[in-house]
């Protein structure tokens, strides 16, 4: 099988990282690199010619001015990390508002490209934002579209529009129309209208899409399409631009593997700006798309950004802080807070998917850490934990053998899990203890109840493993330096 | 229709056939591109070409038909015994494999089968809906359970149905997962386990999207480990897709194509012809 498109420039550019000088020939294989990894990447052929044009002229540009002092390889690293983003479409945009409401977003796509779910989970980020959606059911032709959206749209709590029952029955530019003025009478700020998956090719479904659009002039149109689809991706792209235009793109099924070429091909082709990430089947799998991190995880220089994102949202403010002011005021540490974080963690999504955000999470060595990971490791100790008595969870020394027996009984697992725990536990506590003598290192960030991954740089674990160094010079600057 | 065009370098490679000496002037690396643009990925591609430039005796289509082993047998299971054959639709989402499932019905029901149809996709919105509009269209036996149950559980059902019946075929339509999903593989793999404790699956078609670039690899590679695929379907080939990746697919893993979806209605779906399949492949 292919490495990933990150794991496999990560490799290239790891040679060049290390390198002082670097020459055309250098440059030469490193385009060649890029060139097949794009492709393998399902890139479209024409736009990794131009990609990797510009990548050339520039990197032979900079080569060429000898610069003493910056690091030439980590230079072209920066000009891939620039043209990535500049065909990612630049900042990221974020939804276009009506002046008056409602704002209308249609969906268009090919069959099977994931529209109904996105209509769902693009209902549920805009009430999360404090909107009233409402979603409208244009999609008559597939068996059961209808009962689907209905069912997606209940689950999320968000009224839907579906005054024809679809399997074939009813005109879609009608129920558009009067989805517009259902959702003005009963003001509603956003309008999300799911229409039928068709074919760049079909020109009669394509009309219809077309004529969707003009009845009811949608301030946005997103094309929204699978992660995984090939070269085909630009000539569908473009039957959609010519046939009904669109204004962003969507990327569905982003959390399997595929490397999301379609992305770089149809941004460049079309021009128009990638705007959210679909990641799973669950209604808040949904993000918006941010060209720059999007190029650091195709670099494999990770998405530290995202992360820490994810890390506010599940550490609620009032959590952070009481554990903080626990720092601060050497209160114990005990299992409750660790119960704490293990739920904020949970929040956060799958560990592999934590642990694929960080850089470096593409090498070969991590990516075999994070396969190893078992995600039921935090369910099991959470109900390791909620089998201990209050008095064990303050002073969880008086745990003794018989203790650990009943503890593995009662949350269904095994003595040495339960042990795995304590084990952790008291790392934990340690490392507490450690931070707080660190000035300056306090702070939720840290999450101790994270199981130590080794030998990774950059990891909020590893922040917290090393034990505070003793200078062990006797001269009184190197010691000063030390102590910084 | 794009499936049947014949044009570009098929030309130029007849045009190569009847003049050997105009090899030296062949554009071998427009014929690398073509290749690579119908999704048969870079690595395939240069090695085709690589095969073509030794032996230009054949065109690039026999070359091809060569390669997919134009002889291979991609009919489905015969049925031998008094048991019905049970086929187990499986592949990621939305890739077509409840359309598949109500074609493949109507197919098997046109000629002279008695097929039962297991909705075993407990967990996407209203797929149970679907799959028994298909049902009804296509006259087969439905059996269903309620959103959320064990999809296991109704594939037992749906084989035992089809034994109380006598049908011929029973068609287990399954969840679309991500092949990177290891939970939902395992609820797969139970699926297949379960069904054995009754009789044994016949087939196991992996439904393949058409415009899936070189991800179906991956897919194609979990399913087979965790499943067992004996054939492939390719959908949505009436679009502007060439549907290379199936052609990748069936060489490294050796499950031959069976069936090809070409369109929404109930009798677009066609046994697999590897002429047409690789003559669209290679046509611009």
């Amino acid at each position: 099988m292919f490495d990933s498109l990150s794991s496999r420039l990560t490799k290239t550019f790891t040679g060049l990282r290390s390198r002082g000088r670097i020459n055309p020939v250098d440059i030469e294989e490193t385009c060649e690199e890029i060139r097949i990894a794009l492709l393998e990447a399902d890139v479209a052929d024409s736009v990794v010619t131009l990609l990797v044009e510009k990548v050339r002229t520039r990197s032979l540009e900079q080569i060429s001015l000898d610069k003493k002092g910056i690091n030439p390889g980590q230079q072209i690293i920066s000009i891939v990390h620039e043209e990535l983003v500049a065909i990612l479409g630049g900042s990221a945009r974020r939804l276009r508002f009506a002046k008056t409401a409602p704002t209308v977003i249609m969906l268009a796509g090919l069959q099977g490209s994931g529209k109904t779910t996105l209509a769902g989970k693009l209902a549920a980020y805009l009430k999360s934002e404090g909107n009233t959606p409402l979603l409208v059911a244009c999609d008559l032709q597939r068996p059961n579209a209808v009962d689907q959206l209905q069912v997606v749209g209940s689950s999320v709590g968000v009224p839907i529009f579906a005054p024809e029952p679809g399997n074939g029955v009813g005109d879609p530019v009608k129920v558009a129309k009067a989805g517009i003025e259902f959702a003005k009478q009963k003001v509603h700020n956003f309008v999300i209208v799911d229409t039928a998956g068709r074919l760049g090719v079909d020109k009669e479904l394509m009309e219809q899409a077309k004529n969707i659009r003009d009845a009811i002039s949608p301030n946005e149109v997103l094309f929204v399409v699978d992660a995984m689809i090939g070269q085909d991706a630009v000539n569908t792209a473009q039957a959609f631009l010519d046939g009904v235009g669109f204004d962003g793109i969507v990327l569905t099924k982003m959390d399997g593997d595929a490397r999301g070429g379609a992305a770089l091909s149809i941004a460049s082709v079309t021009n128009r700006p990638v705007m959210f990430l679909s990641t799973g089947e669950k209604s808040n799998e949904f993000e918006p798309f941010h060209p720059d991190r999007m190029a650091n995880r195709i670099l494999g220089m990770g998405d530290v950004a995202t992360l820490a994102e994810q890390a506010k949202k599940a550490l609620d403010g009032d959590s952070a802080q009481k554990l903080e002011e626990k720092f601060i005021s050497g209160e114990k540490f005990t299992f409750d807070d660790f119960l704490e974080q293990l739920q904020a963690m949970k929040k956060m999504g799958s560990m592999s998917k934590i642990l694929g955000m960080l850089p470096g999470a593409q090498s070969a060595a991590m990516k075999k850490q994070i396969a190893a990971i078992d995600e039921n490791e935090l369910i099991r100790a959470e109900a390791i934990i909620h089998s201990m008595t209050p008095n064990e969870r303050q002073e969880p020394k008086i745990i003794n053998g018989s203790r650990r027996a009943r503890i593995a009984r009662g949350s269904g697992t095994e003595v040495f899990h339960v042990n795995n725990v304590l084990d952790r536990f008291s790392a934990a506590q340690k490392a507490m203890k450690q931070m707080r003598n660190q000035p300056g290192l306090g702070g939720a960030a840290n999450l101790p109840g994270m199981p130590p991954v080794s030998g990774i740089s950059g990891m909020p674990a590893a922040k917290v493993a090393p034990p505070p160094k003793r200078s062990k010079s006797g001269n009184p600057a190197k010691r000063a330096l030390e102590g910084r | 229709m794009a499936l049947f065009s014949f044009s570009g370098i098929t030309s130029l490679i007849s045009k190569l056939r009847r003049e050997p000496e105009a090899n030296a002037n062949v554009d071998w690396n427009e014929i690398e591109q073509q290749l690579i643009n119908s999704d048969l990925g870079p690595k395939l591609s240069v090695e085709l070409v690589e095969l073509l430039k030794k032996n230009s005796n054949a065109s690039l289509e026999e070359s091809l038909l060569e390669l997919l082993g134009k002889d291979r047998d991609r009919d489905l299971v015969k049925n031998q015994n008094p048991n019905p054959n049970v086929i187990l639709i499986v592949g990621v989402n939305g890739v077509g494999k409840t359309t598949t499932v109500g074609k493949l019905a109507h197919y098997l029901v046109a000629a002279g089968n008695k097929v039962v149809i297991g909705a075993a996709d407990t967990f996407r919105a209203a797929a149970t809906g679907q799959v028994s509009t298909w049902a009804i269209n296509a006259g087969a036996t439905l059996v269903s359970g309620k959103d959320g149950a064990d999809p296991a559980a109704i594939a037992f059902d749906a084989v035992a149905k089809g034994f109380e019946i006598g049908a011929d075929f029973v068609l287990i339509d399954t969840a679309g997962r991500l092949h990177t999903k290891a939970g939902l593989m395992d609820e797969l793999s139970k699926i297949r386990r379960v069904i054995e404790k009754r009789t044994s699956v016949g087939e196991v078609l992996l439904v393949i999207d058409g415009t899936t670039g070189q991800n179906g690899l991956a897919q194609a590679q979990i399913f087979a480990q965790t499943v067992g695929v004996t054939g492939v379907v390719v959908t949505k080939l009436d679009g502007s897709a060439k549907g290379g990746i199936a052609f990748a697919i069936e060489r490294d893993f050796g499950a031959p194509i069976k069936f090809v979806g070409t369109g929404e209605a109930i009798s677009d779906l066609a046994p697999f012809e590897a002429a047409a399949f690789v003559a669209a492949l290679i046509s611009s």
